[in-house]
């Protein structure tokens, strides 16, 4: 009995949080605009995706601003970290608190600050400044999954390295490095994923002329959203739940053999 | 795609940096103990003060600034009182403002208590929803658990806006909800534009943030300790009140931190399922900006809304002192 | 044996950490295939002294000296020593042929030679099918044995060892003390050893280095400072001891507890202030009337081997070791021959006798 209540529990949860996706995808392959009557199947707005070029614009400044966001904060964060963890007690809390800041900081907060500071310098708004937007967001995710890889490490293991003939520079690339990898990689993820869904920070950073589809999708969302964007978003889910069970499959293939 | 171009001045900012680096890990080979390892924090120490500092203490200067630059408190002024512009305005033109009928605008103050108040009401039934589903999935007898938790993340994958909007389908007039009632031959609901639907619509967007603490509090707890206090005595309610739910405290904190924060600062979902008709600060907050044009009182809005958080803050953590709660990750 | 070269001298060696000083004064040398044993309670600096000779640490004053050459600004990866490191440090995401092979494939040698090299380190430490194994599904003793392989095959002239036994099991321990001693004899090569243990120190040792707060309190032989610590300290933290104050009649005479004793001691004047250490197993139990001192059993516990008492006299308490049980509430006669009567300069107060050697946990440095 409490069983079963448990799990019908978890299932209504789960429908609460799968029902709109559901309909979102249905509506991509309904052949009508109507967002509630199911007017027949058809695959018209997966053909009108490919030739509608602000959504295939958008979406290429999505993913490469994802990309190349994840990717400097990992390396920026990756290397904070190493350095922060090498500090002494106090300095090193000051570092912390600084990296607390941007995470406390309220979205809309940290985008209209963003904003201030291009207006102030004349930095002209557009795809650079976004994308320097989105790297400053991802680097503290990048070292809060990082430093504790560096807490977990045996404290002396880089020494041990040292005492075995290593240069620090080659300590570093053989010792820590692969150690703290899989931390450096679920930052990875993180700014990936976080770059990708964020709107409120591209919105207040980019202009009207540099859309991702987060604030494409907002300018639209007044005049009504095409089932185009429907159909993306679909392909998008579809694709990121297939990079996450083959992550997954590998995790689990690389346990056994160990 | 002209606009991806990097403009000059990036490079030579980059170059400055760079540059700086290179200088500091120069000056730091002393001799031949290689590098510190503390310069590597050295780029991200000049990006936060870049990036973050600085954007902040821009705000804090239009905050207290007004148009023309001068020192001036009106900002706040006016954030209690919508309509003191106006009646500074009158009184140097010679009128009495209260002649004329026009009181003190609390329109800047009520959507502060309003959205704080759906912030309240939304953090709690988050945590009402949220902590029995985090607490069946860590039960270690139930198998399925630690998998059906990445099913609460998968949904989030999907633009925010675009589930939001999904809602807007479900919620409508024509919608499928009323469709269905329709179809039962039940009365039409207005279940769209008011407050109601902008809470559903945060409760769907912050679940997950109520429920990874609160699983990974509760799924790190040693299943000793409740057996011990069976052990001892403890019925399964007991147990839970004086045992699991006291441990699973730190995720607790962690989540209404998490939830909380964003749902003040909404936006975007008020418009989309309240229609106008309920505005949160954080929509008067990018309206002040950048339909009103006015920074000065936008910043000092914002400057507001970072001192509640930080409050709210640092009140939630003297129950966490630790910082032990989970995170996300 | 004491005329071997000298190969490591620590000169005036001293070490603050934001200006707590942490090292004071510290003048060692140790000479080549010496096992010597830095021990004291936590804190008492050892570990950093350990630390300075690896390189890992600075001096804040002071030099280091290795065959003759200052190497005091020399960085770990270029000094001729090794070291087996606290809670092994071995590289969790190397096996444990990687983890031997590692200063060898820094040191870009052959690869066949690191295979022989690696080989033969695995059968010295007898865990020759292990190689292909992952560090962490091995135990601790086993994850010791790998860590002074991979220490040794470089063969270093020096081989640090810092608490090395602190994490395994007293039986484990016991054995790995008699194989660390039999590899250092087999490869003479010289051994540092830093550890809190009293008894590690006594069995392994040709030299112990006693420290405490930063300071070194007697350098000697195990024997040497078993049989004449030169301060209370020393007498109480290396096996237990009874520390009585008194007073140097003449020399070779010493009363204490209202008594004369005849002991050995020369040399600290009349009539002068004396610390008198006797330990638990050299006071004698004699019939009531037939020893100096006249005391009551407060207490007895048996220890296995001996009878640990508990015997007031006048104002002072005495523990005892006996293989013969007196019965609590008896009184008993005490004497001691004067041989093993050890007197020393006295201390400041607060170290009086009944301390037990503090054994507490490794240090944190």
């Amino acid at each position: 009995m409490s069983r079963m209540f448990k799990r019908g529990y978890l299932a209504l949860m789960l429908l609460f949080l799968y029902v709109p996706i559901l309909v979102l995808i249905v509506q991509s392959f309904n052949a009508g605009v109507s967002r509630a009557k199911w007017q027949g199947f058809s695959l018209k707005w997966y053909i009108d995706l490919f030739n509608s070029a602000s959504i295939i614009n958008a979406f290429y400044i999505t993913l490469t601003i994802a990309l190349l966001s994840a990717l400097f904060a990992t390396i920026l964060g990756t290397l904070a970290a190493i350095g922060i963890h090498a500090m002494q007690k106090r300095p090193q809390g000051i570092m912390m608190t600084l990296t607390n800041i941007p995470m406390t900081m309220p979205d809309i907060v940290t985008g209209i600050s963003l904003m201030l500071l291009y207006i102030f310098t004349r930095i002209p708004r557009g795809y650079f400044s976004m994308l320097l937007a989105h790297i400053t967001f991802n680097i503290p995710y990048v070292i809060l999954s990082v430093m504790p890889k560096l807490k977990q490490m045996n404290k002396f293991s880089y020494e041990a390295a040292l005492d075995l003939g290593a240069t620090p520079g080659y300590a570093l690339r053989h010792v820590i490095l692969p150690s703290v990898m899989p931390g450096v990689i679920t930052g990875a993820l993180l700014s990936f994923t976080l770059s990708l869904d964020d709107f409120t920070i591209s919105y207040f950073t980019t202009s009207p002329l540099v859309q991702n589809l987060s604030t494409l999708i907002y300018s639209e969302a007044r005049k009504g959203i095409k089932p185009t964007m429907n159909a993306l978003s679909a392909l998008m889910f579809v694709a990121l739940l297939v990079l996450l069970l083959a992550v997954n499959r590998r995790a689990n293939l690389v346990k056994e053999t160990k | 795609m002209s606009a991806m171009a990097f403009p000059p001045w990036a490079v030579w900012l980059m170059l400055l940096g760079l540059a700086a680096f290179a200088g500091m890990i120069a000056l730091s080979i002393r001799r031949n103990r290689g590098i510190r390892r503390t310069l590597f924090a050295f780029p991200y120490g000049l990006w936060i003060v870049v990036f973050t500092l600085i954007p902040l203490l821009l705000i804090g200067y239009y905050a207290f600034t007004d148009r023309s630059g001068a020192f001036t408190l009106d900002n706040f002024r006016t954030f209690w009182d919508s309509n003191f512009e106006m009646r500074k305005q009158m009184l140097d033109m010679g009128f009495d403002p209260a002649d004329l009928g026009i009181a003190r605008g609390n329109v800047n103050m009520d959507t502060l208590i309003y959205s704080l108040w759906m912030a309240f009401l939304c953090t709690l039934i988050c945590l009402a929803m949220g902590y029995p589903a985090a607490l069946f999935m860590a039960d270690r007898n139930f198998k399925l658990g630690s998998t059906l938790v990445v099913l609460f993340i998968i949904p989030m994958w999907m633009n925010f806006l675009l589930r939001t909007i999904a809602w807007m389908s479900l919620l409508e007039d024509n919608g499928l909800i009323n469709t269905l009632l329709g179809a039962l031959g039940l009365p039409r609901m207005q279940l769209m534009y008011n407050s109601r639907a902008v809470l559903l619509g945060m409760v769907y967007n912050y679940l997950p943030f109520m429920v990874f603490p609160i699983y990974n509090a509760l799924s790190k707890q040693d299943p000793k300790l409740s057996e011990a206090a069976m052990d001892l005595g403890a019925n399964a309610a007991l147990t839970f009140f004086k045992v699991t739910l006291p441990l699973s405290l730190p995720g607790v904190i962690s989540g209404i931190t998490m939830v909380f924060m964003p749902s003040v600062t909404t936006f975007f979902i008020p418009r989309v399922l309240g229609g106008g008709n309920t505005e949160m600060f954080g929509d008067l907050i990018e309206r002040t900006f950048l339909s009103a044009d006015n920074w000065n009182l936008g910043s000092a809005l914002s400057l507001i809304m970072m001192v509640l958080i930080l409050l709210s803050l640092t009140t939630l953590r003297k129950f966490d002192p630790e910082g032990e709660g989970g995170t996300m990750i | 044996m004491q005329e071997r070269p000298r190969l490591i001298n620590l000169e005036n060696i001293s070490k603050e950490y934001d200006g707590v000083r942490v090292l004071s004064d510290i003048n060692l040398y140790i000479r080549k295939n010496e096992f010597v044993t830095l021990l004291g309670p936590s804190g008492c600096g050892k570990t950093t002294t350990l630390r300075i000779i690896g390189g890992f640490e600075r001096a804040t004053t002071g030099r280091v000296l290795f065959d003759g050459q200052d190497i005091t600004d020399l960085p770990p990866y270029k000094r001729k020593v090794n070291t087996v490191f606290q809670k092994y440090a071995l590289f969790p995401h190397l096996n444990v042929y990687e983890n031997i092979a590692f200063g060898l494939k820094v040191a870009k040698r052959p690869r066949d030679e690191i295979r022989r090299k690696v080989e033969k380190m695995l059968a010295l430490v007898n865990l020759r099918s292990y190689g292909k194994r992952s560090v962490e599904s091995l135990s601790g003793g086993q994850q010791q044995r790998i860590a002074i392989a991979r220490a040794l095959v470089n063969e270093p002239e020096v081989l640090l060892l810092d608490e090395p036994l602190g994490a395994l099991d007293l039986k484990l321990r016991q054995e790995m003390q008699l194989e660390l001693k039999r590899m250092q004899q087999m490869l003479g090569i010289t051994f540092i050893y830093v550890t809190h243990d009293q008894e590690e120190a006594l069995t392994m040792s040709d030299i112990i280095v006693v420290m405490k707060d930063g300071y070194i309190q007697q350098i000697g032989t195990p024997k040497d400072v078993y049989d004449e610590p030169k301060s209370a300290f020393v007498a109480n933290f290396i096996g237990q001891s009874n520390i009585i104050r008194g007073e140097m009649v003449h020399d070779c005479l010493v009363n204490f507890c209202g008594a004369d004793f005849p002991c050995v001691d020369k040399g600290f004047g009349s009539n002068a202030p004396v610390d008198v250490l006797i330990r638990p197993e050299d006071l004698q139990i004699v019939p009531e009337d037939e020893g100096r001192l006249k005391g009551i059993v407060r207490s007895v516990l048996f220890k296995g081997v001996h009878y640990e008492m508990i015997i007031d006299s006048g104002a002072m308490r005495f523990k005892v070791h006996s293989t013969v049980m007196q019965p609590e509430g008896s009184t008993v006669g005490l004497d001691v021959i004067p041989f093993n009567i050890h007197i020393m300069k006295p201390m400041p107060k607060e170290e009086t006798q009944f301390e037990e050697a503090t054994q507490s946990e490794e240090e944190t440095a």
